[in-house]
């Protein structure tokens, strides 16, 4: 099969002794085996995210995505825009959808942009990695290169907000979305059924403003994979990830607990079963553990 | 009462809709609101709103200006989009409610103390400054926005979690000099202040 190729928006969280920087390392070397080429957006911004509005007006936000896409047309000009952060993805959609939906819009950006001497038409389509996967390769395809198949594994698919919501991926409910559960699956993994917390929020980025509210949340989404039968949680999302992975010594001390669930990324269970070692997969990034993932990874 | 909220009361007397759909992000669409309460219901912060979306939009319409500018119940959004991918209407209520926090803090309205409205400014300057986040100094500015000693004690509780962080190589006490950041710093700032001046400009010219 030819390469396929991508432009490729890392975000903030994916860069070099930032938080989701074990996210990136599976990615990459998930994008290998399956021959994907990501090229890197030349200078890429932060999107804002989902806070950057006490700040930012609509403009300024819209700006700041509309600068990635425009630079991303420049660079590469016949590839769809990929993200692999849900934040990244979401802002970055949202602002091509609404400048082509608005012209007076798109000529207020275009006018700030210049500022810069850059220009942006949003022609791109700008995708989740998660629909690469599912639309581009398919769950068939993505099973072809399953060397160790994650046998014996009991796994909560945690979509969370952001990948889910208000976009969603193609075919998927908002509120029963399927596609994490069939990827597990694929791995040879067996998903939880039936788990409730499935689209529930983590809290976001109120777990550093709000981190008893966002605690409580987060709590419930543990609860429910543990009742479950879940030995891990996987989830699409960096915010996801560690929000619901680095406070359960907090949440503990707080309501009596004893979690201690390991939270990773669809990637990095697509690592271990594609053959791939335990840095290779990042998961010497885990601040718990995946004890079962890396004994596999490790045979 | 600051200068812009000034011109804003003298400008929009007892008009409060029309000064929302002016000047508030997706302002226009409030009064398509119908008052089911789904959005409220859907809201994982539902029980710490002081006032859920659908009571707001009615206050707009209402005119209570002040009681709807200086609530802390905007602030309680954790942008997951359940009352968008909900609403009946299909009002984009968490974009509303964002731009309604924006424009309360714009006006020096909005409650000074809301923990999540210094936390989105101190993201928003964070970010802005080299064009990407510094996670490092975010989290210390966040550990310290409600002063030294408070800081202290918050860094402290929470040492263990960034150790967890520096071991897994997930954050990187380097960041404390420097740090990531965009080659085109001077552009991207050009870029804001001109998509700020436009917006400043275009509020001005509404005639609602």
């Amino acid at each position: 099969m030819a390469t396929k190729e991508y432009s490729f928006y890392p975000g903030c969280s994916s860069q070099k002794g930032a938080s989701g920087s074990n996210y990136q390392v599976s990615v990459d070397t998930m994008c290998d085996v399956l021959d994907i080429k990501l090229n890197d957006i030349p200078d890429w911004n932060c999107c804002s995210a989902s806070i950057g509005y006490a700040g930012g007006g609509e403009l300024p936000r819209l700006a700041l995505s509309a600068r990635n896409l425009a630079l991303s047309e420049q660079a590469n000009p016949d590839q769809d825009v990929v993200a692999t952060c849900a934040a990244c993805w979401l802002a970055t959609r949202e602002t091509k959808e609404r400048l082509l939906d608005d012209d007076s819009l798109m000529n207020e950006t275009n006018e700030a942009l210049a500022a810069a001497g850059l220009k942006v038409e949003a022609k791109q389509d700008v995708r989740h990695m998660v629909e690469v996967l599912i639309e581009d390769f398919g769950y068939d395809g993505l099973a072809q290169h399953v060397k160790k198949p994650l046998e014996g594994i009991k796994i909560a698919g945690y979509v969370g907000c952001q990948t889910n919501r208000p976009f969603g991926i193609a075919g998927e409910s908002f509120e029963n979305p399927k596609y994490l559960d069939k990827l597990v699956e694929t791995m040879g993994a067996e998903p939880v059924e039936n788990y409730d917390k499935k689209v529930s929020c983590c809290g976001g980025a109120l777990a550093f403003s709000e981190p008893e509210k966002s605690q409580a949340l987060i709590k419930d989404i543990i609860e429910s994979a543990y009742d479950g039968g879940a030995e891990m949680i996987v989830t699409p999302c960096p915010v996801c990830q560690m929000n619901v992975e680095v406070y359960q010594d907090q949440i503990n001390a707080k309501y009596k607990t004893k979690f201690e669930m390991p939270v990773v990324y669809y990637s990095q269970l697509m690592s271990v079963a594609y053959g791939k070692g335990v840095q290779e997969s990042g998961l010497n990034g885990q601040v718990i553990r995946a004890k079962k993932l890396e004994d596999i990874a490790g045979k | 009462m600051s200068n812009l909220n000034q011109t804003m009361v003298e400008k929009y007397r007892n008009d409060f809709l029309n000064e929302v759909r002016a000047n508030v992000e997706e302002g226009d669409w409030v009064n398509m609101c119908m008052q089911c309460g789904v959005c409220a219901g859907s809201c994982p912060l539902g029980p710490y709103w002081e006032h859920p979306p659908q009571e707001i939009f009615m206050m707009i319409r209402a005119g209570k200006r002040e009681e709807v500018l200086t609530s802390t119940s905007m602030w309680m959004c954790t942008s997951c989009y359940n009352c968008i991918a909900r609403c009946p209407r299909e009002l984009p209520i968490t974009h509303i409610m964002h731009g309604l926090a924006h424009y309360a803090d714009r006006l020096g309205l909005a409650p000074k103390e809301q923990p999540t409205r210094k936390f989105a400014n101190k993201f928003w300057d964070n970010l802005t400054k080299k064009g990407r986040v510094n996670e490092l100094k975010l989290g210390l500015a966040l550990y310290f926005m409600n002063g030294f000693m408070e800081g202290i004690k918050v860094a402290m509780a929470n040492q263990k979690l960034g150790l967890n962080m520096i071991k897994t190589k997930r954050m990187n006490p380097m960041e404390i000099i420097g740090g990531h950041g965009v080659k085109d710093t001077s552009g991207l700032h050009a870029i804001l202040k001109k998509a700020r001046e436009i917006e400043l400009a275009k509020a001005e010219e509404f005639k609602g």
